[in-house]
C-alpha cells in the first residue's frame, strides 16, 4: 500500500497489466476432494495463487480447554509455505497468519452447524503453495469447499474475493503488483443466500463512494466464485458415483 | 475477546433494554463512554499516553531509536506496534506470549496508523540507506471493560502525537517532535440481535455476535477496517457503521485534538 506511482497499473483504455478490465477477476479453478487422508479437501487456483485446504473432523477438540459444551468450534490454521513468496518465508506461524487464521475461523463458524457437535473441533488447514495477492480469500474459498466435501452440515458455502484501488481506479481482485503499488485492499466474504458479510477487512485510503463501489464489485464477484465452488462439488460428486458403480 | 459464562437473566436484561433503545449503563446506542487522556505520563518513554474509555484503561508508550532500515525501503523510518493483554487487566487474560486476540488488536491499530500515514515515516531518515529512526509502539491493557480496539487506538494516537525524537541522546542532532500528519480514529461497533451499538462494554461484547472496527482520517476517508466475531453483518448494517464511524470519529478527534 505504499502508493508508488512510477508504475502504470491501469492504462488509458482502463486495461490492467494482466489484460483484465476493472471488473474482471482472475481465472479461477477449483477442485474438490484432492487429498486421501483428510475428511474433505479442495484445491483452488486464482490467477497465480495456488492454495490447498483440508478438513478434519468433527473430532475431539485439542487443546481441551477450548472445548465448548454447547457447540463445536472451527479451528483454522492458515500457513504460507516457505517457497510460496519471492523471498523465502520463515516457516511457522507469524503475526499475519495468526490474524488471518482467526478471521477465517470466525467467518466459517457462521455457516457451519456447530450446534450439532458439542465439544468437538472442526479443524481446517489452509496451505498457500504459491502466493500472488488475495491468498486469504483464495484460502477461505478453498476451505468452504473442503468443509462441504467433508460432509460437514452447513447453512451455505462461503465465497471470498477482494476488491481494491490502484492508480486511482476501483478494481476487482488485485494481483500482486496492484496490491503492492495500489492504494487500498478490501477482502470480503459473504453468505451468498443472504448477502450477509462474514469477513471484511480494509486497508489503504478510500472515500465512501469508492468503498461502496468496491463492496458492490466484490459482492457480485462472490456470487460468481460461489457458482464455481458449487460446480466443483457437483463434479466431485458425480465422479464418486462413477467410482461406486465401477 | 475472552468468553465467560453470563447468567441468562443478565443477558435477557441487556437485550430487552436494547429493544427500548437504552443500554445497561444508561447510554443510547450510539453514545461513547467518557474519554480521559493523560499524555507523557512516562518519562522513560519518548512518548506515552494513558487513556480511559469508561472503565477500560490502556497505556501506550513509544520508544524511538536509531537503526538500520529495511533493504526494500532504505530511506524510510520503521514503525511497529505490539499489544499485550496482561493478567492484571482481567481474570480471563493469561501471562505468556501474545495470543491471537492481542495480535489482532495490535495489527488493527497498526493498520489505522500506518495506512493513514499518521507518522511521516519519510522524515525519519537519518542517513539514506544506512540509518533511520525506528519507532516502537507498545500497548498494554490495564483494565478491561470492553472495546480495547478504540481505547488502544486512542492511546497510540495520543502517545505518537506527544512523542519526541531523542536526537541528543544518540548524538543525531536536536530533539524534535515526531512528525505527525493526521489523527486516525477508530470507531468500533458490535451487533447484539439486530442492534448495532457503539463502544461496547465488557458485558455487551460478551453477548455480541459480530464486531466491526472502522478507522477514518481527518477528511473522513476510510483507512482501515476489521470485522470480527462469528456472526455476520448485512450490507445495510455496514452502511450504518460507516456513517457512524465518520461522525463519531470526528467527535473524538475534537476531544483529543
Amino acid at each position: 500500500m505504499s502508493g508508488h506511482t512510477d508504475m502504470v497499473l491501469v492504462d488509458e483504455n482502463g486495461m490492467r497489466i494482466d489484460g483484465r478490465t476493472a471488473e474482471e477477476h482472475r481465472p479461477i479453478k477449483i477442485e474438490a476432494g484432492v487429498l486421501n487422508n483428510a475428511d474433505g479437501s479442495a484445491y483452488v487456483e486464482i490467477g497465480k495463487n495456488k492454495v490447498l485446504a483440508a478438513v478434519y473432523g468433527p473430532r475431539e477438540c485439542h487443546p481441551r480447554h477450548l472445548q465448548n459444551p454447547t457447540k463445536a468450534i472451527v479451528q483454522c490454521k492458515y500457513n504460507m509455505q516457505a517457497f510460496s513468496v519471492s523471498d523465502r518465508k520463515r516457516p511457522g506461524p507469524d503475526r499475519r497468519s495468526i490474524e488471518i487464521s482467526k478471521i477465517i475461523s470466525e467467518a466459517l463458524e457462521k455457516v457451519v452447524l456447530t450446534e450439532l457437535y458439542p465439544r468437538a473441533s472442526i479443524d481446517v488447514y489452509i496451505e498457500i503453495l504459491q502466493a500472488n495477492a488475495g491468498t486469504r480469500c483464495a484460502g477461505l474459498t478453498a476451505a468452504s469447499v473442503a468443509l462441504a466435501d467433508a460432509g460437514i452440515p452447513m447453512r451455505d458455502i462461503v465465497p471470498a474475493i477482494a476488491a481494491g484501488k490502484a492508480d486511482g481506479h476501483v478494481l476487482l481482485d488485485l494481483n500482486k503488483e496492484e496490491d503492492n503499488y495500489g492504494q487500498a485492499d478490501v477482502p470480503i466474504a459473504i453468505v451468498p443466500s443472504t448477502d450477509e458479510i462474514v469477513l471484511l477487512q480494509m486497508d489503504g485510503n478510500m472515500t465512501r463512494e469508492e468503498f461502496d463501489h468496491a463492496i458492490d464489485l466484490a459482492v457480485n464477484a462472490c456470487h460468481e466464485v460461489y457458482d464455481i465452488q458449487k460446480d466443483a462439488l457437483k463434479r466431485r460428486y458425480s465422479k464418486s458415483n462413477q467410482e461406486v458403480s465401477e | 475477546m475472552s468468553s465467560e459464562i453470563m447468567s441468562e437473566i443478565k443477558r435477557d436484561h441487556i437485550v430487552n433494554l436494547l429493544k427500548t433503545g437504552v443500554r445497561e449503563d444508561g447510554r443510547g446506542l450510539t453514545d461513547i463512554r467518557k474519554i480521559k487522556v493523560e499524555t507523557n505520563c512516562i518519562e522513560s518513554a519518548d512518548g506515552s499516553a494513558r487513556v480511559k474509555l469508561g472503565k477500560t484503561e490502556v497505556i501506550a508508550g513509544v520508544k524511538i531509536i536509531p537503526g538500520t532500515p529495511f533493504a526494500d525501503t532504505p530511506n524510510i523510518g520503521v514503525l511497529t506496534t505490539g499489544a499485550e493483554l496482561i493478567p492484571m487487566a482481567h481474570p480471563s487474560f493469561e501471562s505468556g506470549p501474545p495470543g491471537e486476540d492481542a495480535i489482532e488488536l495490535a495489527r488493527v491499530v497498526d493498520r489505522g496508523i500506518r495506512e493513514s500515514g499518521m507518522v511521516d515515516v519519510e522524515a525519519l531518515c537519518i542517513t539514506p540507506g544506512e540509518e533511520v529512526w525506528m519507532c516502537f509502539v507498545d500497548i498494554y491493557a490495564l483494565d478491561y471493560d470492553g472495546n480495547l480496539f478504540d481505547a488502544a487506538n486512542l492511546a497510540t494516537v495520543c502517545a505518537l502525537k506527544s512523542a519526541t525524537i531523542p536526537g541528543e541522546q544518540y548524538g543525531k542532532g536536536e530533539n524534535k517532535p515526531l512528525p505527525i500528519t493526521c489523527l486516525p480514529i477508530s470507531v468500533t461497533e458490535v451487533k447484539i440481535g439486530n442492534d448495532l451499538i457503539v463502544d461496547p462494554n465488557y458485558d455487551e461484547e460478551q453477548i455480541s455476535s459480530a464486531r466491526l472496527t472502522v478507522t477514518t482520517d481527518d477528511n473522513g476517508n476510510f483507512r482501515a477496517m476489521q470485522k470480527g466475531g462469528c456472526g455476520s453483518i448485512t450490507l445495510e448494517e455496514l452502511g450504518i457503521c460507516l456513517d457512524r464511524a465518520v461522525e463519531i470519529g470526528a467527535e473524538i478527534r475534537k476531544i483529543i485534538g
